[in-house]
């Protein structure tokens, strides 16, 4: 077997500490280190989702009445770049991709260990750092798109730790990325074949070469913004003679593709999940797999559909309608055959299983109103307001947040060796797609007829749809605490799992759960068929 | 066999019922008042419908496969190792494929048809003595409309107002009146931050860049009080950016724009 951990970073290993206190330790196990981002990513979801709470209680009414008006701009800046850059992209692509990229590549740890724990551990002071730049003089208050000039003018001491923030993040992914495509093309097990790889290492390594491309842009860019700001130069504040539209052509240029940064790595989790519980192998594995590829380059060529209403071209308008819309196929190909996996299979009806059908559903919806969006025409009318707000929110939480939710119910006994009680885990699916549906549905409704995004008041005609969008958030918050409750108590009193409660054919389900430091005791195994379900080999 | 079939017929025949009936009788957008929106509203309709089919179709075929093919307790083993179907995955590319393209040279359509291809430095009068960069927006134009009756209006957007700027009557407003049935040209231009100029009965919106000016071009269709909002997020009072635009029959129009015409005061 071709590992690359030299000898020092197993005895590192074995100095490490046991039991809990190892998630608190500058640990080299990937496991360890995919835990770590797991727990320190909810706690982060915790933050955020009481954010978009006091954002939800300010606009029952259509006055600006729960807080002051730079304060609400300050909560929705700290909620977006909180939801997206310490939540979804560290816990689909850092958490789940360090716990299974190893297993199913047949390695004992990550490429690199020491990078991986120094990606980790750029997180929480980050984190801490973007939180805490809201109690400062002046918090950012200019969106996480952070569009100069508004983000050049208002308070700087903020917005300049924001951007501190966010580079330390985006050099968090940047050493993600690079790990897990070395550790995915140069790691694999002697014998294992690219094509014999299970999904998620594809969904994987197409996500990380669009963190590796498209971060460092962000980077840059916001490298610039922030001389704009300390130094007063010149690059995107019009005064001095800047281009404020170049800033959004290199912000989008990453934070596009940050969809599918965020976006693919679920696919790859719900491909994993799917077979395992439908008992079918996936469908399509090959066609799967091109169209990952296909979104990876198509996602490169994309950005400028958030800037139809900028003052871009016709023929510029023209050509990002088409490369945006045909997203849609490769896309279409993925929930074609994952519904294809579900026809015909045993299926077992469980959380994870819920949670994953909920994300097919909802995601269909938030394709629809993107190939919609896509359109220039139709574009133009609903830029900037609530149909987006939707429309996001349709792609990140019903989808990213729901195949989260689903790989925590399925990967749960693999790493604790004990069940999640069913039960709440259906309860807590019940509540979240209610909640979810009634919170983000009428905002459709809400952004055709006239409410732009980012208001703290609005015109009184929508303060009953923007009540029940508020019925459905506080019906998400409630829904957190049956999981809460339910993680406690499985870890305290779960029924023991056994090794493979699934009966899963992936090779992390094929050693002891929790798996031991270097993840099998003896060689690894070489599976060949990790979707083999129906087959003679899977019995 | 024919009863599998004859289900499935009727399946997607009620899928495609359901969809057109919605898509042609459940009005989400508001009032049309403007060349523009009914244009829109014909792409938004399309792609509602083509839509709904989409979202019910799949939703349909995830829930029924949960409930019809969900494990019995009394269940064991696997399903069918089907791993694949070449002809089934090409015609569920090409499918989707030639939707798309169709959706999107439709929109193409109803863009160009709405202005959006159109050079926007021509025919404009304000650019005749200007040689600056105007950037992007939408140079609408009509069958019905007349040259001269072009109303040309500058809009100044700033932290946090809209201010109309009347050049032939030399004086600025804070509603901006237009008469029905003419062709609006607005130069906008910002001076402070990004701002957005949005109109959602006239389905128009553009953005309002600070050093970069850019245009609208609209021609409203019914008389009535529509408010302008300002979509792009501009600081602590962003939400009550918003101004009105009156559209009025064209006396009338005529008797508020004289009535704020710059007279020479004598002392």
């Amino acid at each position: 077997m071709t590992i690359l951990i030299d000898s020092q970073d197993s005895n590192n290993k074995s100095l490490q500490p046991k039991g809990w206190l190892r998630y608190f330790s500058f640990s080299l196990d990937h496991k360890v280190i995919g835990i770590q981002y797991l727990v320190c990513g909810f706690l982060f979801y915790l933050i955020g989702g009481t954010l978009a709470s006091a954002i939800r209680i300010e606009l029952t009414s259509p006055m600006s009445d729960f807080m002051p008006r730079d304060i609400y701009n300050q909560v929705l800046t700290l909620h977006g770049t909180i939801m997206i850059f310490l939540w979804i992209v560290p816990v689909v692509n850092g958490a789940f991709g360090n716990y299974l990229i190893p297993f199913y590549v047949g390695a004992r740890d990550m490429a690199f260990p020491r990078l991986n724990a120094v990606a980790f551990w750029l997180i929480p002071p980050s984190g801490l750092m973007l939180v805490a730049s809201y109690f400062v003089e002046g918090a950012a208050q200019a969106g996480w798109t952070a569009y100069p000039p508004l983000s050049i003018t208002t308070p700087q001491s903020g917005q300049i730790i924001w951007i501190m923030s966010v580079l330390l993040l985006g050099g968090s992914s940047i050493f993600g990325g690079i790990n897990f495509i070395a550790t995915i093309i140069k790691l694999r097990r002697p014998g294992l074949k690219l094509m014999q790889l299970p999904m998620y290492c594809w969904a994987m390594l197409g996500t990380s070469l669009l963190v590796v491309l498209s971060t460092p842009v962000l980077a840059g860019t916001l490298i610039l913004l922030s001389f704009d700001i300390v130094a007063h130069t010149g690059f995107f504040n019009p005064v001095l003679g800047g281009n404020v539209v170049v800033y959004q052509h290199l912000f989008w240029f990453y934070s596009h593709p940050a969809v599918y940064i965020m976006v693919l790595p679920a696919f790859g989790l719900v491909s994993e999940i799917l077979p395992v519980h439908s008992r079918k192998p996936l469908f399509g594995y090959t066609t799967m797999v091109f169209s990952i590829m296909g979104i990876v380059v198509l996602g490169l060529v994309v950005w400028a559909h958030h800037m139809f209403t900028s003052g871009t071209p016709p023929w510029m308008r023209l050509f990002f309608t088409i490369a945006t819309a045909f997203i849609a196929v490769p896309t279409g190909i993925k929930f074609f055959n994952w519904v294809a996996t579900l026809w015909g299979g045993k299926i077992s009806i469980n959380s994870a299983m819920l949670f994953s059908c909920g994300f097919i559903i909802n995601f269909v919806f938030g394709g629809i109103t993107g190939v919609a969006l896509a359109q220039v025409p139709f574009d133009i009318h609903v830029h900037d307001t609530y149909f987006v707000v939707a429309h996001f929110h349709y792609i990140v939480y019903g989808g990213t947040v729901f195949i989260i939710f689903s790989s925590i119910y399925h990967w749960f006994p693999k790493v604790t060796g004990k069940l999640m009680n069913e039960k709440l885990g259906i309860l807590h699916f019940a509540i979240t797609f209610i909640g979810f549906n009634l919170c983000f549905a009428p905002q459709h409704w809400l952004g055709l007829n006239g409410m732009p995004r980012r208001v703290a008041e609005y015109d009184p005609q929508f303060q009953f749809v923007n009540q029940i969008s508020s019925l459905g958030a506080l019906l998400m918050a409630i829904s957190t605490i049956p999981f809460l409750i339910n993680i406690y108590a499985s870890i305290k009193n779960g029924k023991d799992s056994g090794d493979n409660p699934w009966d899963a054919l992936t090779p992390e389900w094929l050693t002891t759960s929790p798996p031991p430091v270097e993840n099998w005791e003896g060689e690894a195994p070489l599976v060949e068929e990790p979707y083999g379900y129906g087959k003679p080999i899977s019995k | 066999m024919l009863n599998k079939n004859f289900y499935l017929i009727l399946i997607i025949s009620a899928v495609f019922g359901i969809s057109f009936w919605i898509g042609f009788n459940v009005n989400l957008l508001p009032v049309e008042a403007s060349i523009n929106a009914p244009i829109y509203d014909e792409l938004f309709k399309i792609l509602f419908i083509i839509g709904l089919i989409i979202f019910i179709g799949m939703t349909i075929a995830v829930v029924y496969s949960l409930f019809k093919f969900r494990k019995r307790k009394d269940q064991f083993g696997d399903g069918i190792a089907l791993e694949g179907n070449l002809s089934l995955e090409i015609v569920w590319t090409i499918i989707p494929s030639i939707i798309v393209l169709i959706i999107g040279l439709y929109s193409y359509n109803i863009y160009d048809r709405m202005g959006g291809m159109k050079e926007l430095n021509h025919s404009h009068e304000m650019m005749k003595s200007n040689t600056e960069k105007i950037w992007a927006g939408i140079s609408q134009t009509s069958n019905n409309e007349v040259a001269n009756k072009n109303l040309s209006v500058e809009v100044s957007a700033m932290q946090f107002a809209f201010l109309f700027n009347y050049p032939k009557g030399e004086f600025i407003s804070g509603e901006l009146h237009v008469p029905v049935d003419h062709k609006v040209s607005m130069k906008m231009e910002s001076k402070d931050v990004i701002h957005a100029f949005w109109v959602p009965e006239f389905r128009i919106k553009q953005d309002i860049i600070p050093g970069q000016p850019t245009i609208l071009n609209f021609t409203p269709t019914k008389v009535g009080k529509y408010p302008i909002i300002c979509a792009e997020l501009c600081g602590p009072y962003h939400g009550g950016m918003r101004a009105s635009i009156i559209v009025e029959e064209e006396s009338d129009y005529k008797d508020w724009f004289n009535k704020n015409t710059k007279t020479e005061v004598s002392l």
